[in-house]
């Protein structure tokens, strides 16, 4: 039973992360229809950014703060010369490139800093809580990520429901022409959606790299499981993310505490393939024709 | 004049195929006699990636799907081949790789079935789990599958009426190129065949295809399972060669390696599938001496091919998306008309190039 617990209250923390990703992907796909599959590579990097920087004497504060500003960047720049040109060309296009980019950032990050996984601070104590004389596996950490994970998820709500600037996010996404018929700066608001993204991928980079060491590829899986958590919510929907991200952070635990952790990945794909059989584009999509 | 037997090869996709074939299969065992030891060897890494490359190509340029799953179907060859090959199974190298290819089948049948349901970003998404899953079923079952150490087999040995003192490497090579050649064989002959014309329906336009009476999930099952019976006699000769398979040699990055590849030879041509594996065999070599000669440190050699696939990713989406196959055909355009402006009876000959092509263009221009 106590296992059981130790399990739910670690998959709630890990579901936040992948809730994390899985946000970074839902906006670019609803502001572009690209799915970002160089997302963990950006995060994998600001993260490196990030190390570097805690590990040349900055404070984690600062750390923290350079891995965000350097993801808005990268996002930026990231949309604005190598995506834009792929926007309106077939799909396939669009997931080679994001591809190709992620091969590079991985091989970049491998020139600097090397191969070798490096561990990487974590904001807050990680021993577990204490309550009734047993130690839970639920951290200080742990509930610095939940919090966290909820603030962004809340700003962004707020920013695109609340603010005009939202308003002419969704405008340029969801109807590019009439928006700029409108006068928004429709090509502006794409690159502004980009860098949000991969600002709140550079997030839940900072929060997962305690747990699972720093090198150019231990954020697959990570990545893999935040797409997984984005079909989930159907790729369209931010709450839908924030669900599927939690759902597959418990179902993930359980397997991981049960069955052993290498089978995760593998149950992430078993878990992808039993939803799209059953609803082709996730579970909070609403069905959509296809045209001739 | 063109002699009535060269007419007949020309027509028959079967002879043409055939013809193709045996030219390839006496060039290679000739190219085979005067190349070193490490040459012959490249030349086997080169026949089963282009087994792989293939495969991929026939995929994404027939029938307009992705997969970036190759790399798991590769690790389902080669495991099924170790297994097979190895005591107490102990079958010689043929069967197994015929083992092989069944296994991966059986694999790919489910995994394509499911495939065909999605489309685009999820179909990237989902084979992409794939591959980065199924290698860790190998420490699941460390017993069977011999966890990360993996498997290892005996070396292949030349048939004694090669003569005893028959090269190795020669006869790793030999195996590869046949593996390739049968690959070349089935896949000229399926894409100029109805099944090759309806995967092209389908890519096209599917409701159109469905429309016109083609059974849509089944045909891109079928190019899926294709696909996976290449890249699993690509992973079944990778075992042959290397003598080992372990979940290491399965990472995502070689499914990434494979897709640059395909991209860089053009999209559903054959032939620029030998220029992919051509790159793939001599690019981290050339790397290499690249950052011996500027004495650059080790992680910027070891990184140096992997980034080089990523700008070859990039830069094909961004710049030439067809290619290098798609270039030179579009030189060869280029260069035509001004040929046959000086000889007059060349330019009543059908654009030849174009029919063996299967990518979108070269088959509406070649078969109204």
């Amino acid at each position: 039973m106590t296992k059981f617990i130790d399990l739910t209250l670690s998959g709630i923390s890990t579901g936040a992360i992948y809730a994390a990703v899985a946000l970074a992907l839902v906006l670019i796909w609803r502001s572009t229809r690209v799915v970002n599959f160089a997302q963990g590579a950006m995060l994998m990097f600001t993260t490196f950014i990030a190390s570097a920087v805690i590990n040349s004497g900055g404070s984690y504060v600062l750390g923290f703060v350079v891995a965000l500003c350097s993801g808005f960047v990268l996002g930026a720049i990231v949309e604005r010369v190598i995506v834009r040109p792929v926007e309106s060309a077939p799909p396939l296009n669009a997931v080679i490139l994001t591809l190709g980019l992620y091969t590079l950032i991985v091989a970049i990050a491998g020139m600097i800093w090397g191969n070798t996984p490096r561990s990487f601070p974590a904001a807050f104590s990680l021993h577990g809580y204490t309550v009734g004389g047993t130690t839970l596996l639920f951290t200080p950490n742990d509930t610095f990520i939940v919090l966290v994970v909820i603030a962004v998820a809340a700003a962004l709500a707020f920013l695109f429901r609340a603010t005009s600037l939202g308003l002419r996010m969704r405008g340029a996404a969801f109807a590019p022409e009439v928006a700029r018929l409108l006068g928004v700066r429709v090509g502006r608001m794409l690159t502004l959606g980009w860098a949000l993204a991969a600002m709140v991928g550079s997030l839940a980079g900072v929060l997962v790299a305690p747990s699972v060491f720093l090198g150019p590829n231990s954020f697959d899986p990570i990545l893999i499981i935040g797409f997984v958590a984005a079909v989930l919510g159907g790729l369209d929907s931010p709450p839908g993310a924030v669900v599927g991200g939690l759902v597959l952070g418990l179902a993930l635990s359980y397997v991981s505490g049960y069955e052993g952790s290498s089978l995760v990945p593998l149950a992430a794909l078993v878990i992808l393939v039993v939803v799209l059989m059953f609803r082709p584009t996730g579970l909070f999509s609403a069905t959509k024709e296809r045209r001739v | 004049m063109t002699s009535r037997p060269l007419v007949i090869v020309r027509e028959s996709t079967l002879l043409r195929s055939l013809a193709i074939v045996a030219v390839a299969g006496v060039v290679l065992i000739i190219v085979t006699d005067s190349l070193d030891s490490y040459r012959n060897l490249q030349l086997a890494y080169g026949g089963y990636y282009f087994c792989v490359l293939a495969g991929l190509t026939v995929l994404a340029g027939s029938s307009g799907q992705i997969s970036l799953g190759q790399g798991a179907f590769m690790a389902v060859g080669a495991y099924t081949f170790c297994k097979l090959n190895a005591a107490p199974v102990a079958w010689s190298v043929f069967p197994s790789l015929v083992g092989a290819v069944v296994a991966t089948v059986l694999v790919g049948i489910p995994v394509g079935a499911a495939a065909s349901r999605l489309r685009g970003p999820y179909l990237a998404g989902a084979t992409l789990a794939f591959a980065v899953g199924l290698p860790a079923l190998a420490d699941k079952f460390p017993a069977f599958l011999g966890g990360e150490n993996g498997l290892s087999v005996n070396p292949p040995t030349p048939p004694s009426w090669l003569g005893a003192n028959f090269p190795l490497e020669r006869w790793e090579a030999w195996i590869a190129c046949a593996g390739a050649l049968i690959v070349v064989f089935v896949l000229y002959n399926l894409t100029h065949s109805a099944i090759g014309r309806s995967w092209r329906a389908v890519r096209d336009d599917e409701i159109a295809a469905a429309l016109a009476g083609l059974r849509v999930g089944r045909r891109q099952t079928l190019a899926f399972v294709v696909s996976a019976a290449c890249a699993g006699l690509g992973g079944g000769l990778l075992a042959a060669v290397l003598q080992l398979t372990s979940p290491g040699a399965f990472p995502l990055q070689l499914s990434l390696t494979l897709l640059a590849g395909v991209v860089i030879g053009g999209l559903g041509s054959l032939i620029g599938a030998v220029w992919g594996a051509a790159l793939l065999v001599f690019l981290p070599n050339w790397t290499n001496d690249l950052a011996n000669s500027f004495s650059l440190s080790g992680n910027v050699s070891h990184n140096l091919p992997i980034a080089i696939y990523g700008v070859v990713l990039i830069g094909a989406m961004l710049v030439w998306p067809s290619g290098i196959q798609g270039g030179l055909r579009a030189i060869g355009r280029a260069v035509r008309p001004a040929v046959s402006g000086r000889s007059g009876p060349a330019a009543s000959e059908p654009p030849k190039e174009q029919a063996e092509s299967t990518t979108g263009e070269g088959v509406k221009a070649s078969r109204p």
